[in-house]
């Protein structure tokens, strides 16, 4: 109850700034055009591709490609997103209107978690809409959509977890952003190390958030992989709460 | 009368410095508290340490019998506070801010409405409403501070430095506004202007490096303020005990002075010494050069507290 608060609070302030129109139009504007060169590219194989028993369809030649791309831009604008959230309360000293009110860091935390996994949701609905129009001509594999949906909601949930762990960690928004573009980077790399020559380590590979998120993305649920994201969110979150509840112990 | 604040053996450390240093006192309902102190005494820590912002590194507070660390939701339902810099969110209007505030308060959504009124109403906000806080002067948005924290009708009022920032006329209407809280709520507020304490308080507390040197009603304070000494300059080395012997002195003091010897001698109010320590001066032979009855004033019993508590250490 006191989350939703403070999650409204949020996206409203978020709305009141050009950041999140802006990054609703770039992202749907670059999405759009990649959109436009997947379904080109689709039409100029779509011959070749009635020839072949089994072959791949449009949800697996356009949608599941659009979103893998989406990921990508994702990654480039969660940072940007999430920087704020807790660094600048603390920077203004407006956090101790919420550390002063009955309400637990806990629900702080959660809070400010569900403003950006909301506004997180409205790109998803926006980008989704682009599939959804390829419903006037033909048919989807709604199977296959939904576990992409379901693939960029925990991905989304993830980065938005991360980032907000870096933001609680530091003083500075920018610092922030930087330090959680680097960690997402860096955990979307990670099994590249060793995976040219083929003896690529089996931890790493579990580590890197590209194989959960490309499972996810071809259909494939796995509970290895969404039990992977539940942690990563749930990790983050916890060291988000006890790094704001530390604030209070010194300084 | 019940007590709505407790704090025992408070103390806050930030690493090797000592903040607050093992601080207690109690406020009961209806009681105005103000606390004094120089920069850097321990004021804004103890506040903060009071509204669960900061945690004490020993003892314990406890708000209307909720103690804000085992209780903290409990405790804190009962507490407005008003930190040094007030917290708002400059892209809200003032509506939107005041209105965020009730809900974190967690005020029922038909409450909301009633206490945003009242709340601007009693802080001169009402055509305030809904402009921007980010276009507000500096002494409204210290208001809209004031009326977050007063706004879900706590029964513990805590502002640091209130009247910051605003304009004379400003000031008075807050003073008033303190006042007004002081019948039904506990307030503390922390202040570096000294007539505000004597204007708005029933309690004043001085804190200095941490440690409490003063814990008095305005009346004991006010009885301090009439009680008067003398200064007095002599030529020759007079004989203290014998000053001492005159009937109503309570302690004499060597004032620095480059000649002669200059004493302030600390005496019971309502009788004038002047009269008697002329005499014995003279007859004494010690050579009056100079006798000036004092008056002392806040200003007065602030500074020498805190220098009284500077040479302990």
């Amino acid at each position: 109850m006191n989350s939703l608060v403070i999650a409204g609070r949020e996206l409203r302030s978020l709305f009141l700034s050009p950041l999140a129109w802006t990054m609703l139009g770039v992202t749907q504007l670059i999405l759009a055009y990649m959109f436009l060169t997947q379904i080109d590219y689709y039409l100029t194989i779509q011959a070749k591709l009635i020839g072949i028993e089994g072959a791949p369809g449009v949800t697996d030649l356009v949608v599941a490609p659009l979103f893998g791309n989406a990921a990508v831009i994702l990654l480039l604008i969660t940072p940007l997103l999430t920087m704020r959230v807790i660094s600048d309360e603390r920077r203004n000293k407006t956090i101790s209107l919420l550390f002063s009110a009955p309400i637990s860091i806990t629900e702080i935390v959660l809070g400010k978690f569900l403003a950006i996994f909301a506004f997180l949701l409205i790109i998803l609905a926006c980008i989704s809409l682009m599939p959804l129009s390829l419903l006037t001509v033909g048919t989807l594999d709604l199977g296959k959509f939904s576990a992409c949906l379901l693939a960029m909601a925990l991905l989304m949930a993830s980065f938005n977890a991360l980032g907000l762990y870096m933001s609680a960690i530091s003083s500075q928004p920018t610092v922030a952003a930087v330090s959680s573009f680097g960690a997402l980077l860096l955990l979307w790399i990670i099994d590249w190390a060793g995976s040219n020559s083929g003896n690529s380590s089996s931890l790493l590979e579990y580590i890197s958030i590209m194989r959960h998120f490309e499972n996810l993305l071809r259909g494939l649920i796995n509970t290895a992989d969404l039990l992977y994201f539940v942690l990563f969110i749930a990790a983050f979150l916890i060291l988000s709460i006890r790094r704001l509840d530390n604030d209070r112990l010194q300084k | 009368m019940s007590t709505l604040i407790e704090v025992n053996n408070l103390s806050r450390q930030f690493g090797d410095h000592c903040a607050v240093d093992d601080v207690s006192f109690s406020l009961d309902k209806g009681e105005v508290l103000g606390f004094l102190g120089p920069n850097g005494a321990g004021k804004s820590t103890t506040m903060r340490m009071i509204c669960g912002n900061l945690t004490p590194t020993a003892g314990e507070i406890k708000i209307h019998g909720y103690d804000i660390i085992e209780q903290p939701k409990l405790a804190k339902a009962e507490l407005g506070f008003l930190p040094e810099v007030p917290p708002l969110y400059p892209d809200l209007t003032v509506d939107e801010f005041l209105i965020y505030c009730a809900k974190l308060h967690g005020l029922r959504k038909a409450a909301v409405k009633p206490a945003v009124e009242s709340g601007k109403s009693k802080c001169g906000l009402s055509d305030m409403g809904g402009r921007l806080i980010t276009n507000l002067s500096k002494g409204y948005q210290q208001r809209v501070g004031i009326a977050q924290a007063i706004l879900h009708n706590p029964s513990v009022i805590i502002l640091d430095e209130p009247t910051v920032g605003l304009d004379p006329i400003q000031i008075l209407e807050i003073r008033q506004l303190i006042r007004e809280l002081g019948q039904q709520h506990s307030v503390i507020l922390s202040t570096h202007i000294l007539p505000e304490v004597q204007q708005s308080c029933s309690r004043v507390q001085i804190i200095h490096h941490g440690k409490l040197v003063l814990n008095e009603g305005i009346e004991g304070l006010s009885r301090r303020m009439t009680s008067s000494s003398l200064t007095v300059r002599f030529r020759e080395q007079p004989d203290l005990n014998s000053l001492k012997g005159i009937q109503h002195v309570d302690a004499i003091e060597r004032l620095e002075e480059l000649e002669g010897h200059q004493y302030r001698i600390h005496h019971d109010q309502h009788v004038n010494l002047a009269e008697a320590v002329a005499e014995l001066t003279v007859n004494s032979g010690w050579g009056l050069l100079e006798l000036v009855p004092e008056k002392h004033d806040m200003e007065h019993i602030f500074l020498s507290l805190t220098n009284e508590s500077n040479a302990d250490e």
